[in-house]
Order: structure tokens, then sequence, then C-alpha cells
């Protein structure tokens, strides 16, 4: 009898669910929430840690290695420390190459002036690179766009163009593109060459993983103060930062795309007699191509995705101007600050596809004219609207408006939003606000109330457990040493309150995600829709979900929670929808044959079979979610976002608390990811999925 | 003259202590023991010769180490143990430099899926193997150019890989590997992934080739009906024994083992045998109008036997006769006892 029960209880997993919720409970309850009881909170063990590494990057910067360096300006030597200097030359070299493609593009003479005197510069006032005229530019966007994809890429370069310079956004955006534009080939020369290398050895990718997996998590924010305390402020720091943030996908995509080389493509070189070099560069690459340009293409997107949190750094542009109109509530601004990222995005998007797709036809036969066309046309516009520009300088007063429209005399629709937002305001104040304290005071305060309740004796049972029952001994100890490691520090509270919100949000998007993604996935056509819904949401940076919610919902924690959901319910969708057009079509007319009714369908045949792919979407979100809220500190909220917003503006201590706790959101992230793969892939084995 | 590949007690054995286990077991390889220990046998004490000009064809079922076999006479893989002389050379001692030499001048090799670099249209691919040696882009177009027309693609030169059928991929794969004009050609399962009917088609093609450039040849299928239309000698693989080699009308007249005979008892005996295995020998002074040879397949000359009224003689290759033939013989490789 009692063995009996023992058995039920080992194979099925319902049933240790059940005892394992039951315990939950009772620990729940059962322990007194008293300061001293360890049961209730774990003594802060792990203090020091951020304390540590604050002592460890100062130590670097100033102590570390001395070497002596001349001053030219004191003629002298001094003792500085290595570390200090190779960060220096490193920011120093980025801002360079900033500085170079921005003044290319926009004019000036700060570039000169690295080449000449000041005084020299002085007298010779003529001495300045000229602008690009925006006109000339556009034709240019027009051309490139046409030459990678015809004539509708052509229109979608040129009028992005156009609207940008015509709205008086031309300067910012350069600012931002020529930032884009330098991040993107270092991120690319350093994914590519880590990729080639945890491709070549196996170990370096072993120890490749768990990095990317942090690096990956790590809020965006946590990155900052580090940075400015190693590189100083200004576009640079932006750019490292950005970097640090858009290598990793790159990596990933290389290591994917040559592992994905067919074994015979790499046996085929090495018999022609390919030398190692030549396997490399002229068979595994060149073959992996595809990949490799994927992953240009993420990089391009987290650069867009990164221009707002860059500006904290001291980055220039877009992001610059859409936080100073979030700071001060200008909300037409903003989204016209907003949407000029977004269109920005869409177009490089849309290029750099068009690019990785194009096919190089080596046997055209043409003439010098017809292969250089559009290059000429392209030469050609620029000398002709530089000439008239410049003669134009003497019928214009102030401001040529053939070279730059400034952002106070280009064309707005700022009001018009503003406009709109007032009219929502007014019509709406009562039911929204109303809304927003029922959800608040009903639903959000109580779950986050529960939440803090939560001793930690009950709250690791639970996550351990979980994860013992899905995935065994080791997952188990796995999630509960970095729970474990949360719990020991003195921010537990708000790492409750982060998860609190990041469960909220996503069981609201997976369940979003899930619906729409069914209903839509139930024709080829509703799945390639939504699919290309989902492309273009994707290329939004992330805080621009957070323009529309402040407005609607004040600076609360409905906004930041509202904002996740839209966010992550993207992946949700995606994957739902790649989950159920995976299920073979014969199980589909074997289901239709059985007789089965269109939700009968669903609920027994698409559902179980897709839950795997489903899940990963799920995990997605995961990370998505804590993202947002994460982000949602740059508006305001309580968790750990806060601390980590909060430690940029406290340079002694910031670098080593905004690690410690970027680090406690990642291995949160982690966790979930751990114990949602294991169970995905123990599912996909047992429907007999690949 | 000797052998162009020589292979003495070759032993391919994966997993991490295959080398201690294999001299423990002092070259009596048990896989099952093997397999208890973590280990997988690839390929288990294979010794053969291969001579200039021969095309020798290893047969075997998926897993049976036909494919391992090739890849250590290659050395896309190393062998555990053994000795692989290609040209009296061991393989398995060269540098890697030796080895891209060797690659560079006297091996070429054709893969079941094409294996063609996607980003180079059809004179790229085949001029690749000649661009990585470091002659200059003029000689090795022109001698793709060349090979272009030897496999019969001309007017394709520009195409890319994706763009072409798998029988074109295929001649593709051949014109690339013959490229550098190598003494030795591998081929592994070259036309599994194709349809039956240009299959054969790529077979006609290919005994035509080999009838004009006389390579050494290793050549790798799973299709008995293949290796028996293709081989000079047929190696039947399985569990990674060469279970028999020999000649394929010997093979299938005389089939070592039970295994080997399973492949054998549904093959048409006349389709193989040659006229030389079912004549008579006594009567080397036949006479008759009707001659056959004695290198004729049967099928194709039973006909002529069996209209005839007369005695048949058999002739050789110098057309002097050296026996007869009874139509008997004939009706009972036709239709049984």
């Amino acid at each position: 009898m009692n063995k009996n029960y023992l058995d039920i209880i080992r194979s099925s997993k319902p049933a240790q669910f059940g005892i394992l919720l039951i315990i939950f409970l009772f620990l729940y309850h059962f322990i007194p929430q008293n300061e001293g009881n360890y049961f209730w909170r774990l003594p802060s063990l792990l203090a020091f840690i951020p304390i540590k590494l604050n002592e460890i990057i100062y130590a670097a910067l100033y102590e570390w290695f001395p070497l002596k360096v001349y001053d030219p300006i004191f003629e002298m030597y001094e003792e500085k420390a290595a570390f200090r200097e190779f960060t220096k030359s490193i920011s120093k070299g980025l801002l360079f190459l900033i500085t170079f493609v921005r003044e290319l593009l926009l004019g000036g003479d700060k570039i000169i002036d690295i080449f000449v005197s000041d005084a020299w510069l002085k007298e010779n006032d003529w001495m300045s690179w000229p602008a690009l005229p925006w006109t000339a530019a556009t034709v240019g966007a027009f051309l490139l766009g046409y030459q990678l994809g015809g004539f509708r890429l052509a229109l979608l370069g040129g009028i992005g163009s156009l609207y940008v310079s015509i709205f008086g956004n031309w300067v910012p955006s350069i600012q931002t593109l020529s930032f884009v534009l330098i991040t993107t080939p270092i991120c690319f020369v350093l994914g590519l060459s880590f990729g080639i290398w945890g491709y070549l050895d196996k170990k370096v990718e072993t120890a490749l993983q768990p990095v990317l997996n942090v690096m990956q998590t790590m809020p965006q924010f946590a990155y900052l103060v580090p940075i400015i305390a190693l590189f100083g402020l200004g576009d640079h720091a932006g750019s490292i930062a950005t970097i640090v943030i858009a290598t990793p996908p790159m990596i990933r995509n290389t290591i994917l795309g040559l592992k994905r080389i067919s074994p015979e493509v790499v046996e085929a070189g090495l018999m022609s007699g390919c030398t190692k070099r030549q396997l490399l560069f002229k068979v595994l690459i060149p073959t992996a191509r595809r990949d490799i340009l994927n992953g240009v293409n993420t990089v391009i997107m987290q650069c867009l995705a990164m221009v707002v949190i860059a500006s904290f750094v001291g980055a220039k542009g877009l992001g610059l101007n859409l936080k100073v109109a979030l700071n001060s509530l200008k909300i037409g601004k903003a989204a016209e600050a907003g949407f000029c990222i977004v269109l920005i995005a869409v177009i490089l998007d849309r290029f750099t596809k068009a690019w990785a797709n194009k096919q190089v036809d080596y046997f055209e036969n043409l003439t010098f004219f017809e292969r250089y066309k559009l290059l000429i046309i392209f030469g050609t516009s620029i000398l002709i609207f530089s000439v008239v520009a410049f003669i134009a300088n003497g019928y214009f007063d102030k401001i040529n408006y053939l070279y730059v429209i400034p952002i106070e005399k280009g064309l707005t629709f700022a009001h018009y939003i503003d406009a709109a937002v007032d009219w929502v305001w007014d019509t709406f104040f009562y039911s929204l606000n109303s809304f927003n304290k029922f959800l608040l005071t009903q639903v959000l305060g109580p779950m986050k109330k529960a939440y803090l309740g939560m001793p930690v004796a009950a709250t690791l049972t639970l996550t351990m457990g979980i994860a013992y029952i899905i995935g065994g001994i080791r997952t188990c100890l796995l999630v509960g040493g970095m729970m474990l490691f949360i719990a020991m520090s003195k921010y537990w509270d708000r790492a409750l309150i982060t998860m609190y919100m990041a469960t909220f949000a996503v069981i609201m998007a997976s369940l979003n995600g899930i619906i729409v993604g069914s209903i839509f996935a139930q024709t080829q056509r509703g799945s390639k829709f939504i699919l290309s819904v989902c492309d273009f949401f994707e290329t939004f940076p992330s805080f621009v979900y957070l323009i529309p919610v402040i407005f609607l919902f004040n600076i609360t924690d409905t906004s930041v929670l509202i904002a996740a959901i839209v966010y992550a319910t993207v992946p949700a969708t995606r994957y739902t929808v790649w989950g159920l057009n995976s299920v073979p079509t014969s199980l589909h007319e074997a289901g239709t044959m059985s007789g089965v009714s269109r939700m009968q369908r669903w609920t027994n045949i698409e559902i179980p079979l897709a839950f795997p792919t489903i899940m990963l979407g799920v995990n997605q979100t995961v990370v998505f979610t804590l993202q947002m809220v994460i982000l949602g500190a740059l508006i305001g909220t309580e968790d750990l976002g806060q601390l980590i917003f909060g430690a940029l503006s406290r340079a002694q201590d910031g670098p080593g608390v905004a690690i410690t706790l970027g680090l406690f959101v990642s291995l949160m992230a982690i966790s979930v990811d751990v114990i949602v793969r294991k169970w995905a892939e123990e599912r996909k084995k047992a429907l007999g999925l690949d | 003259m000797s052998p162009t590949i020589s292979c003495s007690s070759v032993y391919k054995i994966f997993g991490n202590n295959a080398q201690t286990l294999l001299s423990e077991s002092g070259g009596n390889v048990d896989a099952k023991k093997f397999q208890e220990a973590g280990c997988i046998v690839g390929v288990n004490n294979a010794s053969f010769d291969v001579n200039q000009g021969e095309m020798l064809v290893v047969m075997g079922l998926s897993g049976s180490g036909k494919s391992t076999l090739l890849r250590c006479i290659s050395r896309l893989t190393d062998a555990t143990s053994g000795k692989i002389l290609i040209d009296g050379e061991d393989i398995c001692l060269m540098n890697s430099k030796q080895l891209i030499e060797l690659r560079r001048e006297k091996m070429g090799m054709v893969f079941q899926n094409f294996a063609l670099l996607p980003h180079k249209t059809v004179l790229e691919n085949i001029a690749f193997p000649l661009q990585v040696k470091g002659v200059t882009t003029e000689n090795s177009i022109h001698k793709a150019l060349e090979m272009v027309e030897l496999v019969g693609l001309k007017g394709r030169e520009n195409y890319f890989p994706r763009e072409l059928s798998g029988g074109q991929q295929q001649r593709v794969g051949i014109a690339r590997s013959l490229a550098v004009e190598p003494d030795i050609w591998f081929l592994d399962e070259p036309f599994s992934a194709l349809d039956p009917l240009i299959r054969k088609e790529m077979q006609d093609e290919f005994l035509r080739l080999q009838s004009v450039l006389n390579k050494t040849i290793m050549f790798v299928t799973h299709d008995f009906d293949e290796a028996l239309r293709l081989a000079d000698r047929i190696a039947i693989m399985k569990d990674g024994i060469i279970e028999q080699l020999d000649k394929p009308d010997n093979i299938v007249l005389n089939p070592a083992t039970d295994y080997v005979r399973k492949f054998t008892e549904d093959v048409p005996r006349e389709k193989v045998l040659k006229i030389e295995s079912i004549m008579d020998a006594s009567d080397p002074n036949a006479s008759g109008e009707i001659a056959v040879k004695k290198d004729d397949i049967i099928e194709t000359v039973a006909e002529k036997i069996l209209n005839s009224k007369d005695t048949i003689k058999v002739v050789d290759e110098k057309n002097s006769v050296v026996g007869s033939i009874n139509p008997s013989k004939v009706i009972k490789v036709l239709f049984g006892e």
C-alpha cells in the first residue's frame, strides 16, 4: 500500500508538483517574519562583493603596473597605471573614428584641428570640411537602396532620408548613424574572431557559452557605470557599451553559421589541398556567409536599440534628444525622435538583409560607365548640390537650408501628437485612471506584497524543487546556487520586486502571444502576416515602447508592465507561430480524418506538439521582460533596475554595485532559461521531434 | 609493379581510449566488447591492395565502415593503427605539409552530397583546387573550362550550384575532383543522392570517363547492383570487417559468407557472369560458324547462343578459340535448375 503511493509520486510529475506546492505553502505560512530569522531572510554574507569589485576596478585604474609616461605639456615623466593608459588610448581611438565619420558628413574642423595647430586654424577660418548637403545624401540613400534591392528599397531609403531631413532631424540622425557606422565594424571583427576561435577550439566554445549567456541577459544599464569609470563620458563610452552588448549575438551567429556547414564541404576543401588559412578564408567563412551577415544585421539593430541608453554615458544624437524630451515629458518631441530611430532601424535592417542575400554576378560584360553608373550619378549629385548650396550661402542670411534644416525650423508633427495625447487624457482620464488604480490596488499591490512576504526558505524550496522535478539534481543545484547568491546579498527584497514584475509580465505576454499566435497560425497567410508584424516590432528599440505608456498611465508600475508585456508578446507570438507551423501536415490530416473539430485539433494536436517550441518563446519572453522592467527604472520604479540606475550617479562605489546587480538580473534569467530549456528538450525527446 | 594503394591491418576505432584498448586486444577486435568499453569500431583489420588503373568498389550498408575506410585512406580521419601506403609512402606518417602536397598533386574526391561551395559558380568551383595550389586565375579558368566540357556542362559555367539539378551538381563535383589530374580518385557514394534514372545515366558517364582517364579508383557505395556494374573488384564490408574481396562474378558464384550470399541471392546471374565461367574449356578446337567472346556477359549474347543450332565456339581477345559452350548451360543460368 505504502509502496504504491511512493510509486505514483515517483512516476507522476503533477503529484510531485502538488507536494512541492504544499510544502511551499506550509513554509510560507509558518515561518515567522522577523529580522534575524535566517529562514525569513538570509544574512547578507556577500555584501562585500560590490565593494571588492570596486576596489579591483580602481586598483587596476590607478595602482597596478605603473608605467612612466611622458607628459608633453608639463615636460616631465609621470607614473601612470598601464591599464589606465590602455583604456585611454582605446577611448581616444574610438572618439577619433566617430568624430571623423561625423565630420565627413556634417562638416567641421575638429579633425583638421588634430593635425594642425589651433592658432593656424584660427587664422585660416576657411579651413573647414564642407558638410554633405542633405539633398545629396537623399540621392545617395536612394541609389544605395536601388543597388541593393531595386526600386522598393530605393524608395524606402530616399523617402526615409528626405523625411529625416525635412523634419529637422538630419544632424542628430547623422550623429547616431556615425555611431552605428563605427561600432558595427568593431563588433563584426570582434564577433567574427571570437566566433571562429570558438568554432576551431571546443574548449574556447565551452568557456564562451556561460560568458555569452551572462552578457546577453545582463541589463544594459549595468554596463554603464563601470564603463564611465574605465573610459569616461562621451560618444566613445556609448560605443563601448554598445560593443559589449552587440558582440555576443555576433559571436553566436558566427559559431552557428560555421557549425552548420556540412562536414563534406570541409572535407572537399581539405581534399582540394587547402592549407588551414585557405580553408578558413576560402571555404568556411564564405560558406557561412549568410549566417554571418545575419549577425551583422543583429548588431546594427542592437546599436540602434542602444542609442538612448548610450546617451546616458554621453553619446550624442537621436537617443539624447529622445531622453531629454522624455525627461521633460514632451511626448510629441519624444515620439518624433523615436520615429526617426525606428525609421533608421527599418532602413538599415532592410538594406543589410538585401545585402546579405545579394549574389555577385561575375560575368556581366559591362563597360566602365555601366558598371559604375550609380556611383557616377552619386558623385555628380554631390558636386552639383554642394555647388548650389555653396552659392546659396549668399542668398540665405543665417541658415543655409540647402545644407541642413535645423530642428527648430523643420516640419514637425509633435503638436499633433501632444494634442492627441491631451485629447486621450481629457476623454479617457477617468477610465484610464480607474483602470490604473484597479490594477495597482487589486492586482499588482497584493501580488507585490505576497512576493515580499515570502520567506527565503520558501522561495528557495520552490525554485529548487521545480528545478529538481524538471531537470534533476544538477539543475537543482545550479539554480539553487544562483538563487542563493542573490539571497545572500542585501538586495533580496529588490530582487523580489523585480521577480514579481517579471512574473506578471511574463504570464500576460505569454498568454497574449499564445492566443494571438494560435489565431494567426491557422492559415498560411495569417502566419506570414503575423511573422512580418513581429519582424517590424522587433526593429523597435525597447525604450520606444515606454513613450506611449507613460502618457497613458503616468510613472507607475503599470506603465512599465504594459510596456514589458507589449514588448515581450513579440517573441511569444513568434515562437507560437513557429511551433504550430512545425506540426507535421500528416498529423493534421490524421486529426481531420478522425473527425476532430477545429477546437479539438488545437487543444489535442497542435498545442501539445508545439509546446516545446512555445516554451522556448516563453524563455525569450523572460529575457525581454527583465530588460524592459530594468529599463523601467528610466522612468522610475523601485526594483533592482532603480538601484542600477541610481548607481549611475555614484562614481565612487557605482561600478561594483551596478555589476553585481546586473549579474543578479542575469542569474534570474539564466535560472529560468536552464529549467525551461531542459524541460523543452525533454518534451521534444518524448514527442520524438528532432 | 607495386600497388598504388596498399593497406595492411588498418583499424579505425572511435572513442577516448581506443589506442590502449586496441593494443590490449592484440589485433583481435571484438566489436561488442569495444562497444561496452565505450568505443565504436569503424574499420576492423582491413588489408588489401589497389593496383594502378584498377577500380575497387567498397560496398556495404550504412554503418558498415565503408566511408570511414575511405576517409582513413585519404586521411580525412587518422587511422587508429595500421599502414596505408600510397605509391609506397605511408600517409599515416606524413606531416600536414606533405599531406597537402599529396592531395594537391595525386588525389581527387567526389562526395555524396556534392559538397560544392555555394558562393562560387560552376567554373570557380572547378578551378578551386587549382587556385588553392597557386595556379594563376587565367590558367585555372582555362583548365576548368576543359573540365566543364569533359563532364558535359558546357553553357552552364556561370551557374551557381543552387541553380543546378542534383545530377548536374555531381558533374561539377566530378569535374572539380579531376581538375588537378589526380592519379587516385576517391568517390564516396557519388550517385546515392540522385534519382534512379539519373543514377543510371551518371554511371554510364562515369564508365565512359574511366575508359578515357584510366585512374586508380576507390568507389564507395551501398548499392550492390552499382558495385557489380562498375567494379573491377568488390570489397564487401560489414561491421568494419571486409567480408569478401573479389571479382564481381566470383562473388556472385562463390559468396564467402552468409552475409554476402544475402546480396548475391537475388542478383540475376546472366547480368554478372561471363561466358568464361560456363564454357567448356575441354574442347579447345571447337568448330562452328558462330563465336562469342569469353569476356562477354551472358545476358548480352544469350539470344545469339539460344537461336543457333550449331556448336558455338568461345574465343579470347585475340580471336583464338579457347572452348565451346553448351546452350543448356545458358538456359540453366537464365532460368535456374
